[in-house]
């Protein structure tokens, strides 16, 4: 680092921890060879894990993570509270063991601009900062214009709770007030989205709900797709619990080709509008089409597609360099937009940055996801895959790998597996808070 | 300088444990990939068991056997399957080395 470089870095460092009220550093720094400040966007399920591992990997190089929110709410088990069998406190994390076991710089602010070309970032209210790699983690936002009449505004009355928190709580209130003998309308959204089988796991657990606290409600799903993740494990699951297929089924699945798709929504009314017909709900959900969180589209890291487009070795953006996009923002197919595939992406990432800033070629990645699903509390299912980059750089998953719970798997240990899962990936992401 | 020739020696020691001189991925980079089920550093929180110091030997045979079948489980021969022998050697390694 050059001396001006080592100045200016400090400078950041120090305003950093002003504006946070923490200390400059909750560790001692070891000397490094490189040094150098990396900050990253968004602390959710890559943000959080990359600026670990970069920590860990390398604890001389400082990195300041950048989140909004001083409370994390995370997506996976969201569906669990709003089903009723987890309250929201169970979603619910903070990031003190970051800064205090892992010397993350914690600033809660929000990003408004990213200037690739001079390295730097703009807060809203930390004023600008300097990097040497920026690690970009927005996440998700929502395509409003495909739905008339559903917009950011409309979602407090009628809730997506694709993002957790609030939402999550709205929904659940929702269910709760709603009579024995009510409709729930949910409207699944078209690919590519955050979760594939998310949708289908809470459609689950709110017929579990349901079926204990309100038997007479009905579950009306109306898809923009024709078919989905884990289709079969979980109409199995339906079949098993709660009707499904048979005159007395408490969920309907109304497929694209069946007229599934919602193309505007009566707010007001609860109501959910496809090309031929209308949907009267008494609780209504919609999920929207989705595009990489709005930073990303404001620091001109998306393609046409509204997603980012990225190097799978390094992370790095193909639009802009010193700059890595990882998580659901990202173009990281055929590994999905999931949380677990968040976390890999997240510490491929993380250790190509530790080589790249200590002048070393980065070495082979390694790549996992699984998403286990729960159709009750003691019925779990789940899918898994491990991708290899080839010798062409293309990523694939590894053949005669991966794949979905067999017909006759444990689906009660599986179950108990989910909530393993949960409790470690929570805690490789706030290291143990 | 001191500093820095003894941060090489500790990288030339850390690819020697985990089985770095194969051509792919390092068993760091392997192993961190099972922290989402395992915990970080093969420290399990929760049901999945924990991987941290386990016998080399032991995680070696535990993932050829899910590789084949032999060892039922919910989801390891699922996941086994996707390593090579030289992977499986790397994270044997890398998790048998951890103190
Ligand atoms: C209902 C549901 C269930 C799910 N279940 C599972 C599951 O079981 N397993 C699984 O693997 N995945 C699951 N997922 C998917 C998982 O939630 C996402 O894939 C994961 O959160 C992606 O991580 P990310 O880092 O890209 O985004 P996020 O985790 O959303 O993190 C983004 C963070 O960035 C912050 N941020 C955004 N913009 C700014 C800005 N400008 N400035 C500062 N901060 C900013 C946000 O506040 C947020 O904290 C589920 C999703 C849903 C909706
Ligand atoms: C999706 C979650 C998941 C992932 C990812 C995962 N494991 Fe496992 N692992 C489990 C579960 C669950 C068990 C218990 C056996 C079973 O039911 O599959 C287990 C068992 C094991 C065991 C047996 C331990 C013992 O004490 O006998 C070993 C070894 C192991 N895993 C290694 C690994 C390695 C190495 C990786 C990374 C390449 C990995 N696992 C990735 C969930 C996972």
């Amino acid at each position: 680092m050059s001396n001006m470089k080592r100045r200016e870095f400090i400078k950041v460092a120090g305003a950093a921890g002003a504006a946070t009220g923490l200390g400059l550093m909750g560790m001692p720094m070891k000397a490094s060879a490189a040094g150098g400040h990396v900050i990253v966007i968004g602390g959710g399920y890559g943000g959080t894990i990359a600026a670990k591992y970069i920590r860990l990997a390398d604890p001389g190089i400082k990195v300041t993570l950048i989140e909004q929110n001083r409370t994390y709410h995370s997506c996976p088990f969201s569906n669990t509270v709003i089903g009723g069998l987890n309250d929201i406190g169970f979603i619910e994390h903070t990031y003190d063991g970051l800064a205090s076991k892992n010397g993350v710089n914690i600033v809660h602010d929000t990003v408004t601009g990213i200037d690739a070309a001079k390295r730097t970032v703009t807060t809203a209210n930390s004023g600008t900062m300097s990097y040497d790699r920026l690690v970009v983690s927005p996440g998700i936002d929502f395509r409003y214009d495909t739905i008339d009449g559903y917009d950011e505004a409309a979602s407090h009355q009628v809730p997506h709770a694709w993002k957790a928190g609030p939402q999550t709580a709205l929904l659940r209130a929702q269910l709760e007030a709603m009579p024995n003998g009510g409709t729930f309308v949910i409207a699944c959204p078209p690919n590519p989205f955050r979760c594939p089988p998310g949708p289908y796991e809470r459609i689950s657990l709110v017929a579990n709900y349901f079926k204990n606290h309100k038997p007479n409600s009905k579950i009306v799903v109306l898809d923009a797709k024709d078919k989905f993740s884990k289709q079969g494990l979980f109409q199995a699951g339906w079949t098993k619990h709660y009707g499904f297929g048979t005159d007395n089924s408490m969920i309907e699945w109304v497929s694209k080709a069946n007229d599934g798709t919602v193309k505007a929504v009566d707010a007001n009314k609860r109501v959910a509008i496809t090309e031929f017909s209308e949907h009267q709900a008494d609780v209504l959900n919609v999920i929207p089409a989705q595009k990489a969180g709005h930073i990303a589209h404001v620091a001109g890291l998306v393609n046409e597609s509204g997603w980012c487009p990225v190097d799978y070795k390094t992370f790095e953006s193909t639009i802009h360099k010193n700059v890595h996009v990882i998580g659901d923002a990202a173009i990281a197919s055929p590994l999905p937009k999931s949380g677990y595939a968040a976390n890999s992406e997240a510490k491929v990432c993380a250790a190509a940055i530790v080589d790249l800033m200590n002048g070393r070629e980065p070495g082979h990645p390694a790549y996992v996801n699984t998403c286990y699903s729960l159709i009750t509390p003691n019925h779990g299912i789940s899918v898994a895959a491990v991708y290899d980059m080839g010798a062409d750089g293309k990523v694939a998953g590894v053949k005669g790998a991966g794949g979905l719970t067999p017909a006759d798997g444990n689906n009660q240990m599986e179950a108990i597996y989910a909530q393993s899962w949960y409790a470690n990936i929570m805690g490789d992401m706030f290291s143990g808070t | 300088m001191a500093q820095n020739l003894l941060k090489a020696a500790s990288i030339v020691a850390a690819m020697a444990l985990s089985g770095a001189v194969h051509a792919g991925a390092s068993g760091a980079m392997l192993g961190n990939t099972c922290a989402g089920c395992h915990g970080t550093h093969g420290v399990s929180a929760g049901a999945a068991p924990s991987l941290k110091g386990l016998p080399t030997d032991y995680l070696k045979q535990a993932m050829h056997d899910f590789k084949s079948d032999k060892r039922p489980a919910t989801i390891m021969n699922r996941i086994a399957k996707g390593y090579s022998d030289a992977d499986i050697d790397a994270m044997a390694a890398y998790f048998g080395g951890m103190k």
